[in-house]
């Protein structure tokens, strides 16, 4: 059984249908995948400037939104200068090829 | 059912899933479920260049109704033996 229940209390990165990138603390969850982010930033991506980190503070995302939940290696993160890294944001996922 | 038993015995096996958003994910797959959301382990991101988002990412859960293609290695499954199960189980289902 593939399940999120090791992600608690981790910081994880989520991917949002949308192409968005949040980082948090996961600190709750259902059998839905509806996900509580605690302490969450969102990354946005852009091709010629900075990564910018906006603060949501406390946020809950439903199970349907998210694409994927990675755990974040938190060493490899903070020592990620995201003023360098430059990069078009994700694409919204697309259902087969328009 | 046939294809998430088929994923079962897939464990351990080095894989890529292809999301559709496009993002192609390499890792060893941890586990499966009936909704065929996969766990990758000691995961990379094919063209880091272009996706530097997961970097920091050891492992991940993807949820299956976002991936497009999982690409398995060749060795790994007996084509014959899942070409059989795949018409038994389509013969059974279409039984009048």
């Amino acid at each position: 059984m593939a399940s999120l229940n090791g992600y608690i209390n981790q910081r994880v990165l989520l991917i949002l249908q949308d192409g968005r990138c949040i980082v948090g603390t996961l600190v709750g969850l259902d059998n839905r995948a509806d996900i509580v982010l605690s302490n969450s930033v969102e990354r946005v991506y852009s091709p010629d400037e900075p990564v910018e980190e906006v603060p949501l503070g406390l946020y809950l995302v439903k199970g349907d939104m998210i694409l994927l939940v990675g755990e974040l290696d938190t060493e490899v993160d903070d020592a990620t200068d995201l003023s360098q890294q430059r990069a078009e944001p994700l694409a919204p996922i697309r259902y087969g090829h328009e | 059912m046939l294809i998430f038993s088929v994923f079962k015995t897939l464990t351990d096996q080095v894989v890529t899933v292809e999301l559709k958003n496009d993002l192609c994910i390499t890792g060893t797959l941890k586990s499966v479920d009936q909704f065929l959301n996969i766990r990758l382990d000691k995961i990379s991101v094919v063209d880091p260049e272009r996706y530097p988002h997961m970097m920091a990412v050891k492992n991940c859960f993807i949820r299956g109704s976002v991936v497009r293609y999982v690409q398995i290695p060749a060795t790994a499954v007996d084509t014959q033996l899942l070409e059989d199960a795949t018409r038994r189980e389509h013969a059974s289902t279409h039984k009048r």
